[in-house]
């Protein structure tokens, strides 16, 4: 067994889990399935944990020694399992797994995309400039803050499709299992919050090891210029929605714009931009 | 501040913090597209002379240090500034008024509030004692109508977004000190050499260190792959009146010095190779540069030698064959791997120790930033303000005691409203275990 069987099966029990989170949501088969769709995600959840530790250690065998946390497929793999831990993290704290069908789906495309696109799945020695503890700090509290982000977007998704529909929900149908609007725009919000203080340290961790490593915590590369356009489109959202009292779909939309920001920010500069991160395209 | 003109509230408002952030936004944008700090002519040859006459004119090729990007970011400091001072007085009088002072009815209207039936003749005391264990803060007022205990909790809480401004305002001055005060540079040193001066970025006139700086060497590792594992510098620094100061640096582990820090940055591989040879006759090391395929000397000695050959992987020499040659003895020659140590005969008897190695000028990064210290200390703030700002809140709880049976008990939360509704509940249960 070694870490990229580990993380195939992790990749196709996400599409699992996420079948079985649309079933409950289309289906109203919570009571069913429930249990089962958080099974298995925690089992995958655990199985990908022990993949990554399994790739960590690899490294050591191979003589390289470094975090699995370098790369684009490293980064892809850990978003997932980012994304996968909030999700848990919030069904468990507010008791309903409806949301899992707008957050989940995000983790299996990523793990997809990690297993089945053309990066480079190799684990390749570190250059001298990626040797430091600060790599560990940056992408571990970047890929929390984006995790939050992605399911602030599943959220905000949600939001839209049932306020379009508005009043004409009917009783007992798909939309009306989905949590009233309120408790979604509200926990969207706290999820936003809680990535933008990932954010925010990731940024912070980022400079900090540029100066340890170049001298200069800020050089307006493309990379830090967008994590900072990321940043001000979530600070402008939590201002509106502080100050002048916005919520439900202007804060949706919001929430939707920043996660493209985000989006961009984590993938759109490395292939369409050039800079420091450069290396994070391989 | 009471006589508020229009334009300080426009400073202060929070439409010109969207404005700002906004304008900031989608401008930043500009500079991750075109490329910065190019020549004239190659944005003329890329985007056409008018559009190129327009980044000349709105300093689109540095961007970020021009006039209206750099305004931008004063319009955002001004209004933090102004917004600031225009809300802090309320926040702070929110923060530290006495709340027992308040008008018991005011208390008895208020959304959150719960009435205990109580023995008669409660003492305020047991209610303190409760609410003390619970790590409330309180007060206490007693009038004719009865005694009010005010209590809070996190009243910190408030100063969380004046932290987080004001962090940014921290991180604005100790970059700007780094500018005016700092500086960012480079140079590069060969092997054996010593330089005083280092290069500015960008302009390249020379800044004096005021002091000297030795490269002994430089290396490479390499991984199995070819890859490069580590970079090392070796570095000695010399200062009148002062032993000489000798350290290795790699990337990420720079040397300091006088606030001045080196960074390993890159490096220049030569054609010209570094030898040590030691004197057997007093065990001192002498240092020889030798030009590929040319003699050098060692006059004192009698002793000519020099580099005939030599095998590289891409630019790094990877074995050195020598040539060498004491008084009329028989020249001899030999294979090293580089950085080698070889034992050459010599006529005395004991034989020389020879190195050689191939000559690198190590490439470093110069900075000097006295503001750095203010830009942590804002990222700091910045943390710890946001974790107030979100994380925490300002609770307030009232007991009313002394009105005939009942005890009232109100309070109030400026954020997290549901969480405090629980905390109230489970506050007004053990009040009502303790006095029912």
């Amino acid at each position: 067994m070694d870490s990229s069987q580990l993380i195939g099966i992790t990749t196709f029990t996400y599409l699992f889990s996420s079948l079985l989170y649309v079933g409950i949501l289309v289906f109203k088969a919570e009571r069913q399935v429930g249990k089962a769709a958080t099974f298995f995600t925690l089992a995958a959840l655990i199985i990908q944990t022990i993949g990554i530790g399994l790739r960590w250690y690899e490294s050591y065998e191979l003589g390289i020694g470094r975090a699995p946390l370098t790369n684009m497929y490293e980064s892809v793999v850990f978003f997932a399992w980012a994304i996968v831990a909030f999700y848990l993290f919030l069904e468990w704290k507010i008791k309903t797994r409806v949301i899992g069908a707008f957050a989940i789906p995000f983790a299996f495309l990523a793990m997809a995309y990690a297993s089945f696109s053309s990066v480079n799945k190799a684990i390749t020695p570190l250059l001298p400039a990626l040797q430091s503890n600060w790599l560990i700090a940056h992408v571990v509290t970047c890929f929390i803050g984006y995790a939050a982000f992605a399911v602030a977007a599943g959220l905000s998704l949600m939001y839209l499709v049932k306020s379009t529909v508005g009043d004409n929900i009917r009783p007992g149908s798909v939309l009306d299992s989905i949590p009233t609007l309120k408790v979604i725009d509200d926990i969207t919000y706290k999820s936003m919050i809680f990535g933008f203080i990932w954010l925010t340290a990731g940024i912070i961790t980022g400079a900090i090891w540029a100066n340890s490593a170049w001298g200069t915590y800020w050089s307006w590369d493309p990379k830090e210029t967008w994590s900072l356009i990321t940043w001000f489109v979530y600070a402008v959202t939590l201002h509106v929605r502080y100050t002048r009292g916005w919520s439900g779909k202007r804060i949706a939309w919001l929430s939707l714009l920043g996660f493209i920001s985000v989006l961009f920010t984590y993938y759109g500069v490395n292939f369409l931009l050039s800079g420091l991160h450069s290396y994070g395209s391989n | 501040m009471k006589d508020k003109n229009s334009v300080w509230s426009f400073f202060a408002s929070v439409k010109l913090a969207l404005f700002t952030l906004s304008a900031i936004s989608i401008t930043a944008i500009i500079g991750t597209v075109i490329p910065q700090n190019q020549k004239f002519g190659l944005y003329a040859q890329q985007y056409g002379d008018t559009a190129a006459q327009v980044i000349k004119v709105l300093d689109l090729h540095d961007m970020y240090g021009s006039w209206w990007f750099l305004g931008l970011l004063g319009l955002l400091s001004a209004n933090i500034i102004i917004c600031s001072i225009d809300r802090f007085p309320t926040a702070w009088k929110q923060m530290t008024t006495d709340q027992s002072g308040i008008a018991i009815a005011k208390i008895e209207k208020m959304a959150l509030s719960h009435r205990i039936p109580a023995r008669e003749k409660l003492s305020p005391d047991e209610v303190k004692t409760v609410l003390k264990n619970e790590g409330w803060k309180l007060t206490t007022k007693t009038s004719d109508d009865g005694t009010v205990i005010a209590g809070q909790k996190g009243n910190w809480s408030r100063m969380g977004v004046y932290l987080v401004h004001t962090s940014m305002l921290v991180i604005f001055i100790g970059a700007m000190i780094g500018h005016f005060f700092g500086f960012k540079a480079s140079v590069f040193l060969p092997e054996t050499r010593v330089t005083d001066k280092v290069y500015a970025a960008g302009h390249r006139s020379p800044i004096d260190l005021g002091f000297e700086l030795r490269c002994d060497f430089f290396t490479i590792d390499f991984y199995d792959n070819g890859m490069a594992k580590k970079y090392v510098s070796g570095l000695t620094v010399l200062e009148d009146g002062k032993a000489p100061f000798s350290t290795e640096i790699a990337v990420n582990t720079p040397l300091k010095h006088n606030g001045i820090t080196f960074y390993q940055a890159s490096y220049e591989g030569y054609k010209d190779f570094v030898f040590k040879l030691t004197d057997p006759a007093d065990g001192t090391v002498h240092t020889f540069i030798a030009p590929f395929q040319e003699q050098v000397e060692w006059k004192d000695k009698d002793i000519v030698f020099g580099v005939v050959n030599a095998e590289a992987f891409r630019d790094h020499v990877t074995r050195i064959k020598i040539w060498f040659k004491e008084g009329n003895s028989e020249p001899v020659e030999f294979w090293v791997d580089d950085n080698g140590i070889q034992e050459v005969a010599s006529v005395s008897g004991a034989p020389y120790s020879l190195q050689a190695k191939q000559m690198y000028a190590t490439g470093l990064q110069v900075a000097k930033d006295p503001g750095v210290w203010l830009v942590y200390l804002g990222f700091f703030m910045m943390l710890a303000g946001l974790y107030f700002s979100f994380f925490t809140s300002h609770k307030r709880v009232w007991i009313v005691t002394g009105q005939g049976r009942e005890v009232l008990v109100a309070g109030s939360a400026n954020k997290n409203k549901e969480g405090f509704e629980k905390n109230f509940t489970t506050l007004t249960d053990k009040l009502t275990d303790k006095l029912a």
